[in-house]
Order: C-alpha cells, then structure tokens, then sequence
C-alpha cells in the first residue's frame, strides 16, 4: 500500500485553551487534489497553518513524503516544496508585483527566469500589472498574485486558503481553472473552500471538518451526493448564487 | 549660512540615529527606547581604541589621520552593534517568545538603559566632559561658500554620514537582507512562508541600527564633550526626528534627521535665545504631526492593508 505524500495523524491544535483541532487525521496522496469543508470557525485555517509550519501540534504527528515535519517552522518547511496561500491574499502591499513573485522564489538563491514567464504566461493579468504595487490591485488580480507567488516557490504541496473569497463568479471560475491547469502539472493541491459545490467538482476527495473533528469523508462525487453535505453547505450555496 | 552648515552637520547625526529607530520599529512595531544607550556605547567604545591608537594626540603625524578616524567609526559601530544585538537577545527575544504585552517591551528597554548607562559610568567614570584627543586640527576652514566656514570635522561628519546612508539605502532594496526587512515590515507571518527567518532577520536589523548609531556616537564625540548619559537628548531627538519622517520609513529618518538639526540651528537667526533650541525642535516636530499624523513620509506605513 502506498502511502499519502501528506499523513496529518491525530493531531490537537490548541489557541491557549481553545482546543481549534481535536484529533484531525487524514492523508493527501501525490498528484491529488483533496478539499477540506466545513463552516465558518470549524478550523479549516487552523488545519492548513499547522501543515506549513505557522502553527505546531500539541499532539499528533504530520508526515511528509514519509519524513515528520511537526515541530518544523514555517521558514524551513518551503523547502521541503510545502507552499501556502494564506487566507485573505497577504501580498505585501508595499511592494510591486514582480516583488512579490520574487518574494515567493526567496528560498532559492535567484528566482528561475523561465518560472516567472510561466506564471506570467498562467496569469496575463499580472504581467500587464508588473510594476504596479500589489496593494493597488484588485481582490482577484492579488489573489492570483498569491497563487503565482506561491508557484515561484515550486511546490510539491500547494495549500490554498479560501482562494473564492470575496472574488465574483467569474474570477472564481477562472481561479478555479489554474487550480486545475496547476495540478495537472503535477502538483498536489490540498484546498480549503466554503464554496463547496466548487472545489467538490475541482477534488478527487474530500474532508468535511465541524468544530475541530473530521466528520465526514468522501470522494468529490460522494460527497457532492451526499444529503448531509447538500444541506448544510450546498443549501446556502444555491441560495447565495441566485 | 554658517547656521545651515551647523545645522546639517548635526542633522545628519541624528538622521543616523533615528534609522535604528526606524529600523526596529518596521520589524518589531516597537520603539527601542535603548537605542540611545547604544549610540553612547559607540562613543565609548570608539574612544577607547582611537585613545589607544593616539594616546593624547599631539605627536599623530598628518597621513595617519584617515585611518584613525576610519578606525574610530568602525570600533564605535562594531561596539553599538555588538550591544544592539545584544539588547534583542536578552531584553526583548524573551519577551517576544511570550508573547509579552507592549508595556513590557518598554519596561525592559528602560532597564536596559539604564543599566547601560550605568555600566559606562562603571567604566569610564561619570565625566560629563570626557572628549577624544585632539588628533587633528578640527576646525580648519576648508573653504568658505558664501562668506560662510567650511570645517574640516564638519565634512568629516556629513561625507561619513551621508555615505553610510547610502550604503544602507542599498542594502534595502537590493540584498535579500534588505528583501526581508522590507517583507517582515509589511507582513511578518507571511514573510516567514516564504521562507524568511524571522529571528535572524530581526537580529540583523538591530545589528545594522547599530552599527549606524555606533557611527554617530563616534562623531558626535569628535565634535561635543561627552558621557555616560549622553545618550539621552541626542537619543529623544533622533526619535522625534524617526517620527518626523515618518517611523518605519527608511528615507523618513534620513530627512527627518537633516530638518530637525537645520531647524533647531536655525534658531538664533530669528533672534531666539539659543537655550530655546530644544523647545523649538520639539514645537515644530508637533505642528508637523498635527498636520501629517503619519510624518512627512509615512502615509505608505500608516496604511498597510
Ligand atoms: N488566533 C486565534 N486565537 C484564538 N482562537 C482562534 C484563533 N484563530 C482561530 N481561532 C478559533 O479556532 C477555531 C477555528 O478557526 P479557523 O481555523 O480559522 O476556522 P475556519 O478556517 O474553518 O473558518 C475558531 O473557533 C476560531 O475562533
Ligand atoms: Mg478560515
């Protein structure tokens, strides 16, 4: 049996005495793309930061391609090839567009030339706005920023944080296919979405966190069938798109 | 005249200075109230090695000039820096790891300080008036630009500093150093993602305040007597001048450094008493923030998304 290229095992992540994650387990295979679902507050957030290292385990084990990377910080673990687009953007405002995807190169001695035309050629948006500070551009325009600002750090693991926030459908769906395009390039892509009825049709599997616990499971065809999921997420779906 | 060159010789030591206020401030979000503790440990630092070197001066042949005042910059910033860097480990890195409240922060910067200041008076003795030997001749008029007088130590002074600042500008936004303070200064969380030590970086940065406000100590002891407590003034003004500028904003204290010393210089022009410098520095740096709360530059700082 082959084993997930990301193993989350058990793990508690605690905010002082706020217990945010109660025993959270599950695996993301290589070349997948997995969804993780749940409401506002179920700990979604605090699930993707504790694999990129911002946030470390009370209890529990994270493996990486076989390796424990619990305990390991943030700064250390992008060069394992675990990158992450942090929930709400984050690009650094002050700085331009081709910073900020230089930013997401630091780890390497100089950013490769040939990447950043590839994330140019992904996003023609940024390659018009290049010079502008990143502050200045739109929620879409910077959240593709983010994405690429993450690929310039050639990932093997991407985390994505909500990237539909506060986008319109349009965007959305264009995100939505370079998530796609990103991932069939053989990176592997764990995706954090409200928006379920899309990352559901995007993921091969799914996770349906409530509260701190897994409580569901599935592939994206299961759970996109299932009545649970229907109510409580897709429900509100339907409602907010019409 | 005279007044203006007064003005920018001084202006550009508290323009040194208030970069490691603004330094700190952009990585830390936190005033370094012992930066001025640092600035007098240059002074000390570079003295004890320049009167090493010269002993009481007199007999300093002429070539050998350029290479004690180099060495004096250089011991009074390796000084500085040592202890800034010093300062983050032991008064704030703790607090840090805590997650202490900001008053702490304060708290210990003032003890800092004051054991610093105390150390040097341990040290060097409580003179208020210990100078450097007199190894060159400081007020030779080098040339006169409109009837006014060019001193040697004056271009000594500005050339100095106007280079470090250079230097430093540089570094800023060209090495990958100066990548990450600027990364840190905007958004520490997300640096870190992109694979920025934040620790290291935050050392570096008080290394850096550091060695610059080590370069001041050295120069203002070449022009002003000074002591263990010479900290303090100079210390308040260069903040005020960091926040004149606009804190956080590297070119910020550069200019608010040059405005506030030619200000303040300007003062016996408009028949003021000189015992009201101070006074007038201080009054215009608040009629400045009543009109600019973020400083002269600071609006890009003040409105980080
Ligand atoms: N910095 C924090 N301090 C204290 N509690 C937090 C913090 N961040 C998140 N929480 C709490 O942890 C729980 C999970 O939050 P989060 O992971 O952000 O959820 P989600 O991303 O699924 O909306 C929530 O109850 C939230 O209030
Ligand atoms: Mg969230």
């Amino acid at each position: 049996m082959s084993e997930g290229l990301l193993q989350v095992q058990d793990i508690e992540v605690r905010y002082g005495a706020i217990r945010a994650l109660k025993g959270v387990s599950f695996e993301v295979y290589e070349g997948e793309v997995v969804a993780l679902l749940g409401a506002n507050g179920a700990g979604k957030t605090t699930t993707q930061k504790t694999v990129s290292g911002m946030l470390q385990p009370a209890i529990g084990q994270i493996l990486f391609d076989g390796e424990r990377i619990d305990g390991i910080p943030a700064h250390k673990l992008i060069s394992m090839g675990i990158c992450h687009v942090p929930e709400g953007r984050r690009v650094f405002p002050r700085m331009t567009v081709h910073e900020n995807l230089e930013m997401g190169a630091f780890r390497f001695k100089r950013p490769d030339a040939q990447l950043l035309e590839h994330v140019l050629e992904l996003f023609p948006r940024l390659r018009e706005r290049i010079k502008q500070h990143a502050g200045t551009l739109s929620g879409g325009e910077q959240q593709m920023l983010a994405i690429g600002r993450a690929l310039m750090g050639k990932p093997r693991l991407l985390l994505l944080d909500e990237p539909s926030m506060g986008l319109a459908p349009l965007i959305v769906k264009q995100i939505f296919d370079i998530v796609r395009e990103i991932n069939s390039s053989g990176v592997t892509v764990l995706i954090v979405e409200q928006n379920a009825a899309q990352a559901l049709a995007l993921a091969n599997r799914g996770y349906v966190l409530e509260t701190g616990e897994i409580v569901l499971t599935g592939t994206g065809r299961e759970l996109l069938a299932d009545d649970r999921v229907r109510a409580a997420y897709l429900g509100e779906e339907i409602a907010a798109v019409s | 005249m005279n007044y203006l060159i007064l003005g920018i010789t001084r202006g550009s030591m508290y323009a040194l200075i208030a970069l490691g206020y603004t330094l700190v401030y952009g990585v830390l979000q936190l005033i370094n109230f012992a930066h001025s503790e640092v600035f007098m440990s240059g002074a000390f630092g570079s003295y004890a090695i320049v009167h090493l070197l010269v002993g009481d001066g007199k007999a300093t042949p002429s070539w050998a000039v350029p290479f004690i005042l180099i060495a004096g910059i250089l011991s009074g910033a390796i000084t500085a820096a040592v202890i800034a860097w010093l300062l983050e480990r032991v008064a704030y890195r703790p607090l840090r790891r805590r997650g202490a409240p900001k008053l702490a922060f304060l708290i210990s910067a003032i003890g800092a300080s004051f054991f610093l200041s105390q150390l040097a008076g341990k040290l060097f003795g409580r003179l208020t008036s210990n100078s450097f030997p007199e190894f060159f001749d400081q007020n030779a008029v080098i040339f006169r630009p409109f009837g006014a007088e060019v001193r040697v130590l004056q271009i000594v002074i500005v050339a100095s500093a106007v280079l470090m600042m250079i230097f430093l500008d540089r570094l800023v936004s060209v090495t990958k150093l100066g990548r990450s303070i600027r990364a840190i200064s905007e958004d520490a969380p997300t640096a870190a993602l992109m694979g920025i030590d934040i620790d290291k970086t935050i050392s570096r940065t008080f290394i850096i305040g550091g060695l610059l406000g080590g370069a001041a100590g050295f120069l203002f002891g070449l022009n002003f007597s000074f002591g263990n407590t010479m900290g303090f003034i100079p210390g308040v003004k260069a903040f005020a001048a960091a926040v004149l500028g606009g804190i956080g904003n590297i070119r910020g204290a550069m200019i608010g450094g040059l405005l506030l010393g030619i200000v303040e210089n300007l003062v016996p022009l408009v028949n003021i008493d000189t015992k009201w410098t101070d006074v007038v520095a201080f009054v215009v740096l608040v009629l400045v923030l009543m009109f600019r709360p973020t400083g002269i530059l600071g609006e890009r700082l003040g409105r980080a998304a």
